[in-house]
């Protein structure tokens, strides 16, 4: 199926998107919470190798959208969607889509580390082995060191692989969340505020990582931090009141946005 | 533009916006002190420029640690980036301007012997429309008006064409009466400090044009300052 959306907001000069494939379009999302109306009308075309950042207030549906493009929604029993969310191509509320792929395809990370109550070797291990993706032993052990080393988290565990992952400092447990997503091999990376729990240095570690991460996929990033958005995005979306009101160059919209109310938000005008 | 959710923030832009408005103010009565100083040959107000243009350097020193310290303290960004960009480069074009002013005040000094009248007139011509020119855009600059500063940037072409003219007008003295070089030299660099004067406002111009719609002039300021092309006869 090949959904051509009529509506994506794009940069009218899109350097990025002029040089990479669009990887998820979304066309004419609503999304409700029972009566409540969290996204209206947003249609966005995010491209693939390249971190889109959406930034916007408290409440403004830039989380309730990123949830929605691996259905981290549908455990929500009163929400409720309408339109159109595709990854190459193919919608993902499709009847004949299998969501555990689907979240192995477009892994997750969240605001709070969540490690499992695991070793450090099986939070990472977990993945790759449920999907059938090892095929003996040694190489579920190659997937774990690569995606420990990819990142840069395999030096400062290496000896201590049984220990709980949550034995490990905030901004090690978020990065043991980063490279269990990555062990799966996924094609997108979802990540709701990573760094809001975490001090400076533990941020730039992972905004570094995030850096590398995106020469091989399309990461998505939710921040309240404006000044992370414009470090590690090269698209940013500014959503607010559940409209995705601008979506372009981070360069342009951090130093001209076209709306006022990006203007004003980024500013901090905002009453 | 409504106020900032953290109202000290709009302090400290509204202290750089009064601090350049100071600086301006300073620079303006600099230049028309320089004029009328070689104009009238009146060593006292040159004087008076030369030694007036520490505080200029000042307030340049003053507009930079302000906007440095505003742009680590509060992450400025666009609008409020552009303007703090935007008054550093305008306190460096007003302290060039003051540093041309006294350039011009010293030359004072320099002629002594009675001007003829026309020599003069063509200078302070050039010098009032300077004038002129920095008012307008220090007004421009006040009121954020990216028109007026435009319009500005467009006038700067007659600076240029009454420099064309004195130049030549200068060198025909020079050739009439070898005596005279040592003073029309002096007029000449005058000159040539106020079609620099003219260039430093259409500086300002830009970087207002810049501050309002967020990206340069895209067009070629027109130009005719044809005078560092012109080839000089030898006297015969």
């Amino acid at each position: 199926m090949n959904i051509m959306p009529q509506t994506i907001v794009t940069p009218e000069k899109p350097r990025i998107m002029a040089e990479r494939p669009i990887k998820i379009v979304a066309r004419d999302v609503n999304v409700y919470y029972g009566e409540k109306q969290a996204i209206k009308n947003v249609s966005i075309g995010i491209p693939d190798r390249a971190v889109s950042a959406f930034i916007g207030p408290s409440g403004c549906g830039k989380s309730t959208f990123l949830r929605a493009i691996n259905r981290m929604n549908d455990t929500i029993p009163t929400c409720r969607m309408t339109g159109e969310i595709a990854i190459d191509g193919k919608n993902v509320y499709d009847r004949d889509v299998d969501v555990v792929q689907l979240r192995a395809r477009v892994g997750m990370v969240f605001q709070k580390p969540n490690p499992f109550p695991k070793s450090i070797f099986e939070n990472v291990a977990y993945g790759p082995r449920i999907h059938g993706l090892a095929r003996n032993k040694s190489d579920l052990e190659d997937i774990v060191v690569t995606s420990l080393k990819r990142t840069s988290l395999f030096e400062e565990v290496k000896d201590r692989l049984g220990h709980s992952g949550t034995s490990l400092s905030g901004g090690q447990q978020q990065r043991l969340c980063i490279a269990r997503a990555i062990a799966v091999n996924p094609e997108a990376i979802l990540m709701d505020e990573p760094c809001s729990s975490l001090d400076p240095i533990a941020t730039a570690k992972i905004e570094e990582l995030i850096d590398e991460l995106r020469q091989n996929f399309c990461i998505v990033i939710v921040t309240h931090s404006m000044q992370q958005a414009a470090r590690v995005s090269q698209l940013a979306a500014f959503f607010h009141l559940g409209h995705l009101v601008e979506f372009g160059d981070t360069d342009e919209i951090f130093t001209a946005p076209r709306e006022k109310r990006t203007q004003d938000y980024i500013t901090g005008r905002f009453g | 533009m409504s106020d900032h959710i953290v109202k000290s923030y709009d302090d400290d832009l509204a202290a750089l916006k009064t601090m350049l408005a100071q600086m301006g103010g300073l620079a303006e009565e600099q230049l028309a002190n320089a004029i009328y100083a070689i104009a009238r040959r009146d060593t006292q107000i040159a004087d008076k420029v030369i030694a007036g243009d520490a505080k200029i350097d000042a307030f340049e020193r003053q507009i930079e640690e302000k906007a440095i310290l505003t742009i680590a303290k509060r992450q400025p960004m666009a609008r409020d980036l552009r303007e703090i960009m935007v008054a550093i480069r305008v306190a460096s074009d007003l302290e060039r301007i003051g540093d041309l002013a006294k350039n011009t005040a010293k030359r004072t000094h320099a002629i002594s012997e009675a001007l003829p009248r026309k020599l003069i007139s063509g200078l302070t011509r050039m010098g009032n429309l300077a004038q002129e020119q920095l008012r307008t855009i220090l007004d421009a600059y006040a009121h954020t008006d990216a028109e007026k500063a435009i319009a500005v940037w467009r006038a700067d072409e007659e600076i240029d064409s009454i420099y064309n003219s004195i130049f030549r007008e200068l060198l025909t003295y020079m050739m009439e009466d070898p005596r005279m070089i040592g003073l029309c030299t002096h007029l000449l660099f005058g000159a040539k400090n106020m079609e620099r004067i003219g260039d430093h406002t259409t500086n300002i111009a830009e970087n207002i044009y810049y501050l309002v719609h967020g990206k340069p002039i895209l067009e070629e300021r027109p130009k005719k300052d044809a005078t560092s092309i012109t080839s000089i006869a030898k006297p015969r």
